[in-house]
């Protein structure tokens, strides 16, 4: 057991870890920051996934050890410290991309993680860069409709909310 | 998963000391294979030897023969981002896994792992590929050993990947729908000396090279040229996701989609 | 309508906003102080006798607490199954024990065989490989055919063979239908496989057993659809505690489709466990251990007949269906392929003569039990398969032959025991065409070709019967439950409201959409009403969220006790107005006395209810509280008519979904936004089923699909944006909502026209294929293509 120490939402955290310890079990059982999700343990569905020094990892195949450092960022640093929903959140609430909530965490991030790199990306691009994203509820199309929304893209002409 | 330390080393000598310290040691690269087959413990090393922070493993150059070096830790993220003099090796990379897998997975950790349904053996293979160790240059022709197995010794880690960059090169990936891996993957590389065809997913030994259909393509480089050619479906992975005849019929519907993408 | 959206309106959902910003509290947030945790030793064989667990060596191991057997529960009941099926023969169904670890003998991959205690997971895993297990290994049965032939090994050494049931419905109609069959004009014959699913809700089970020692109260925190019927079940019949000293919790839930329904070993062990220990205990499930202990779906072998007359009209079905129970009853595993299944085998129309005939099997797999849709997908596929296959050898167009057979007048009673109350399906298959441009196919066939692709289109219709159900009616069919709904509203002094509700919302948004309900009937903001769920302590008996009744049977309850609220509220109304009762009028939530400008507002009569000074205390009692049971006087008919363009790659098989078209006829909507998205789940799922999904065992019963390697889950990528539609609306004649249930439609009429679109693109291609088992993967495609 060591101390492993990282900045999670932009504040400095410590917590005991063992070398096997997850990063999701750090986050989750080390600091209470449950909003991470772990759906799987082949590292396909995605309910786990993070930033690790901006990039989106899979928190459930990535060692507390290895974030050492790192600045990490998770579903609960999204909002605005008054509560207010950023850009993509609110997008995935205003066209019901959601359903149980299990993956949402990791859809989430995962989307903003895609619109870093593609600020305008096409519904074959959504897609296809949510292949590490497992939804069961939602069919995905409200998703992939909420991400476009959240990119700045009319999205009327999509059938159906 | 077992208990097991880890160990950050931030040079190849200090990783190459560590796992030679104690013959349970393993490297970790980005974990991405390992880490799952740890929660199911079908390892049990007692100390993990994270490559992550060694530099010198990272990043992407050409050396004096005009190769293209990849760092064994350089992810498939930076792979897909910074290989772009060999396109058809940034597109493979691109399509390895998904987003958050790539921003992991490194190419030395997967070129080791040699699963059967991996892209990158493929790609080493047809580009004709030196894997460099901390001990030696292997010939990709020499590294692949079939399932899962490997020239590399014990501790034995890959610091870096020197392809040669063909004049026109695709892979092409079938993909197995539940794990995306390759059901069948063809890289067709066309070199100055003639064209290496290598295919993943199918064979019950792992990577191969395709010596018909390179014949094939060495008189003319075209898919016309594979008219006729096809493999037997005995030897090739038969499972609920193909038989063995449809994964030999798949290698050969790949190769050529792959040279008419690399034409 | 209140400013915030009642009925009818595309509420936002107010419970995104925990969900958003990671604050939802699902089960596995949940940690207790001092709790120990479980892990579960599974079999690794399929079959075996179980000669002994010497947990000796791992008792000792570190930090492990205690080490439970089947020897432990000798004392209590096992698990219970909820609905016994009579059969053609009038005897009841063989019904094997179920412990809650395995005792004797193992019966599938994944059965419980120990559960270690320890004070982490980690250190309870690590004790479960120092457990001996000592098993003689015996033949695995696995098919169900082979399971049903003479000498075949048993699953259940005390049953007289691994038949459950062999059930016949209607059995007086046999003897016509046989003789209809004999003398028909035509009859198309399909047999086919309905494939096992498994139904992963992205959520993992949990459980975290709790107990007060000073109160003698246990609690149990549980993914669960329908927490009080764990309650019950587990309480009454595991192990044995009173409902009043015993609570279940089921907090956020992420995702059921059935599968949250049942009640499962691992909570009866968590419960048991912290009583025994005088601790909380927690166990959360793998994905690698849900794809062996959650209860799978579908898995029936079906032989449909269908006979028509000269003119093509359907004149008698007759179904010939092995259904798999797996190794042991889950709770409500008889019910899925009879009465879920054999009453809609008359679909959207008029077949005059029909018989189903149903052989449950046991087998050494995970047992089997309602997944989303639940034996009415397995009857609308083989239906909407038959009735194309029949279209292809009459020579006659598809859709005309359904339109040709459909149901026009309601209410209709079918052969199959059920009474459709409404329905318009040629309306829906009219909407169909248009909203699929059905009339544009041929340009985009041509266009596909261009690209040297097979295009296919194919249609199909849906009915199911939801809002389940009647009591009495299921009672005769069974059910050892009732199948009412509760609801108590709870009306504050300042006029807020909390409606308390057996139902249970697992993605369902209830707490928007019941509100919109509320809100509408009062005519006040929804945000002065909040709904509570999923807490025994808390809802009046309820039984949960299941078979698309959450509105139709739960909303009616709610509907009902706010009926009274209102009717109480007009009372003190018309007192503080000293008017008369029958003048006081609820508008936009204010009570007025009709023709006057006297009016109170809603926060007035109810502070007078609380604070009953000025309050007619001799006629009514104060305080505004009500509750009400609600049992429905039939099923809802939901019915509709799907659409799906498929292309398919010669060179490969593949199949790529181009276009879904779905229309449903739902009655009246509560939240369009909310039921657009219950439409594109299903879907989603019925498409996994057509296309990727398929549990699949080897002889030996190990599991071939443990993971998401081998699963294929529909992806982001595997799916178009769906066109949905839902403005063809009868509504339900017996609910005060007028409602039918959205949630299984899509999964239930999506698989046959996926199946259909892949046959008509092979067809057109020159093929004289007639049928391909699902999924329908390309190897099996591609397979099919070389004849």
């Amino acid at each position: 057991m060591a101390q492993v120490t990282m900045t999670v939402n932009g504040t400095s955290v410590s917590a005991d870890a063992e070398g096997r310890t997850l990063l999701v079990e750090y986050l989750r059982e080390g600091l209470g920051l449950t909003g991470t999700h772990v759906g799987c343990d082949t590292s396909q569905c995605g309910a786990c996934v993070v930033h690790v020094n901006g990039k989106a990892v899979k928190s459930c195949t990535m060692f507390a050890a290895e974030a050492e450092g790192a600045e990490v960022s998770t579903i609960e640093g999204q909002a605005a410290a008054d509560g207010t929903l950023n850009t993509i959140q609110q997008a995935f609430q205003d066209h019901h991309g959601l359903q149980c909530g299990f993956c949402t965490a990791g859809m989430v991030m995962s989307a903003a993680a895609l619109l870093q790199d593609n600020p305008k990306p096409t519904e074959a691009e959504i897609r296809d860069y949510l292949e590490g994203n497992i939804c069961r509820c939602t069919g995905y199309h409200n998703i992939v409709k909420a991400i476009m929304a959240a990119s700045g893209q009319d999205v009327s002409a999509i059938a159906a909310e | 998963m077992y208990a097991f330390d880890i160990e950050r080393p931030s040079t190849i000598a200090d990783a190459v000391k560590l796992l030679s310290d104690s013959t349970e040691s393993q490297p970790l690269g980005g974990g991405q294979t390992l880490i799952p087959t740890l929660k199911q413990r079908l390892a049990m090393p007692d100390r993990l030897v994270s490559l992550g922070g060694v530099a010198e493993m990272q990043g992407i150059c050409e050396d004096d023969a005009g190769r293209m070096c990849i760092g064994g830790g350089t992810t498939h993220a930076d792979v897909a981002a910074g290989a772009g003099a060999y396109g058809a090796l940034a597109s493979l990379a691109a399509n390895i896994g998904d987003p958050a897998v790539r921003n992991r997975g490194t190419i030395g950790g997967s070129l080791a792992n040699n699963d059967p349904s991996a892209c990158y053996p493929a790609g080493a293979l047809a580009s004709g590929a030196s894997i460099i160790t901390n001990a030696r240059e292997i010939a990709a022709d020499d590294f692949f050993e079939g399932l899962f197995t490997t020239a590399l010794n014990e501790g034995e880690i890959i610091t870096e990947v020197k392809f040669p960059v063909p004049e026109k090169a695709a892979y092409m990936k079938f993909e197995q729908p539940a794990s995306r891996f390759a059901l069948v993957g063809v890289f067709v590389a066309k070199h100055v000396d003639g064209v290496r065809v290598a295919v993943t997913g199918a064979s019950e030994d792992g990577v191969f090279r395709w010596a018909d259909a390179e014949a094939a393509l060495n008189g003319e480089f075209s898919a016309a040229s594979l008219d006729g050619l096809s493999l037997p479906g005995d030897g090739m992975i038969s499972d609920l996701h193909g038989t063995g005849d449809y994964r030999a019929h798949l290698v050969a519907v790949m190769t050529r989609r792959a040279v008419d993408a690399a034409a | 309508m209140p400013a915030d959206g009642g009925i009818g309106a595309s509420t936002k959902r107010r419970e995104d906003i925990r969900f958003l910003t990671g604050n939802g509290n699902y089960t596995d947030d949940i940690n207790l102080r001092g709790q120990a945790y479980v892990h579960f030793l599974r079999s690794d064989m399929a079959h075996g006798t179980l000669n002994s667990v010497d947990t000796s060596e791992a008792a000792d191991m570190p930090g492990v607490v205690r080490i439970f057997t089947g020897a432990d529960f000798a004392d209590v009941g096992g698990l219970p199954c909820g609905w016994q099926v009579t059969d053609r023969h009038g005897e009841v169904m063989q019904e094997p024990a179920h412990p809650v670890l395995a005792i004797g003998k193992v019966r599938h991959v994944g059965d419980p065989i120990a559960a270690i205690v320890a004070e982490t997971a980690d250190q309870a895993r690590d004790a479960a490989e120092a457990i001996e297990v000592d098993i003689d290994e015996l033949p695995a049965v696995i098919d169900m055919k082979a399971a049903l032939q003479e000498g075949s090994p048993k699953v259940h050494d005390d049953l007289t063979s691994n038949l459950c049931y062999d059930w016949g419905f209607v059995e007086d109609n046999k003897d016509a239908v046989d003789e209809a069959i004999k003398t028909a004009a035509h009859v198309t014959t399909l047999e086919l496989v309905n494939n096992r699913l498994i139904p992963n809700a992205m959520e993992p089970r949990v459980a975290v057993g709790d107990y007060n020692r000073s109160t003698d109260d246990s609690t149990l925190y549980t993914t669960s659809q329908n927490p009080h019927v764990i309650r019950l079940l587990m309480g009454a019949f595991v192990l044995g505690i009173p409902e009043h000293k015993l609570r279940v919790v089921a907090p956020d839930v992420g995702g059921g489709f059935g599968s949250k329904i049942f009640h499962y070993a691992e909570e009866a062990l968590c419960t048991f466990a912290a009583k025994a220990l005088n601790r909380p205990v927690k166990w959360t499930c793998s994905r690698s251990e849900a794809f062996m202990s959650d209860a799978h779906g579908r898995d029936h072998v079906t032989k449909i007949e269908l006979a028509l007359d000269a003119d093509n009209n359907f004149t008698a079905i007759r179904t010939d269906t092995h259904a798999n129970m797996g190794a042991y009853l889950s709770t409500f595993a008889p019910s899925v392929p009879t009465w879920l299944h054999g009453t809609l085998m008359a679909g959207n129309y008029k077949t005059p003569l029909i018989y189903v005939n149903v052989k449950a099997v046991f087998t050494n797999t995970v047992a089997v039990d309602a997944y989303r849709g639940a034996g009415r997908p397995e009857a609308t596929f083989q239906l909407e398969r038959v009735i194309d296959k029949a279209a292809i050898e009459l020579g006659v167009d598809p859709i005309a032959l359904r339109r040709q057979n459909f149901v026009t007048e309601f209410p209709y009673a079918t052969p199959v025991a059920v009474e459709y109350d409404t329905g318009d399906y040629v309306a829906t298959m009219d909407k169909l065409e248009a909203l699929a441009d059905l009339s544009g196919f041929e340009a985009r066939l041509a266009e596909s070709k261009s690209r040297g692709m097979l295009r296919g289109l194919g249609i199909n219709c849906y009915i199911e019967a939801c809002g389940i159900a009647p009591s009495n009616l299921v009672g005769q069919l069974g059910a050892r439950a009732g199948l009412y709904e509760s609801a108590t509203v709870r009306v504050n002094a300042t006029g807020g409201i909390t409606v308390m509700t057996g139902s249970h919302s697992h993605g369902q948004g209830h707490e928007t959409s019941f509100a919109q309900v509320v809100s509408d009937m009062i005519g006040i903001d929804a945000s002065m009403i909040e709904i509570e769920h999923g807490d025994t302590d808390k809802a009046p008996m309820g039984m949960g969220t299941y078979g698309s009744r959450s509105i139709a049977v739960g909303g009616s309850a709610m509907v009902r006790a706010t009926e009274k609220i209102i009717a109480k509220a007009r009372k003190i109304a018309a007192h503080l107005m000293e008017a008369s009762e029958a003048d006081i009028e609820l508008k936009d939530g204010a009570f007025s006395v009709a023709g006057t400008d006297k009016s109170v507002a809603w926060g007035d009569v109810t502070l007078a209810a609380y604070v009953p000074h000025n309050y007619p205390l001799e006629e009514i009692e104060p305080g505004l509280e009500e509750t009400a049971f609600y049992d429905p006087a039939n099923f809802t008919y939901p019915a509709g008519a799907y659409a799906c363009e498929v292309e398919v790659d010669p060179d490969t098989g593949k199949v790529s979904i181009e276009s879904f078209a779905a229309v449903d006829d739902f009655g009246n909507v509560i939240n369009p936004m909310i039921v657009d998205g219950q439409v594109h789940g299903g879907l989603a799922q019925g498409i996994g089923q057509a296309l990727l999904e398929g549990c699949g065992y080897d002889e030996n019963g190990q599991l071939l699909t443990g993971s998401y390697m081998d699963y294929a889950m529909p992806r982001a990528d595997d799916v178009p944006f769906y066109q949905v539609d839902h403005s063809c609306q009868t509504p339900c004649t017996h609910n005060p909502l007028g409602v039918k249930g959205c949630g299984e439609a899509g999964a239930i009429g999506s698989p046959p026209a996926v199946v259909n679109a892949v046959v008509d693109a092979l067809r057109r291609n020159g093929s004289d294929i007639t049928h391909i088992d699902m999924p329908l993967t390309p190897s099996r495609v591609w397979t099919a293509m070389q004849g």
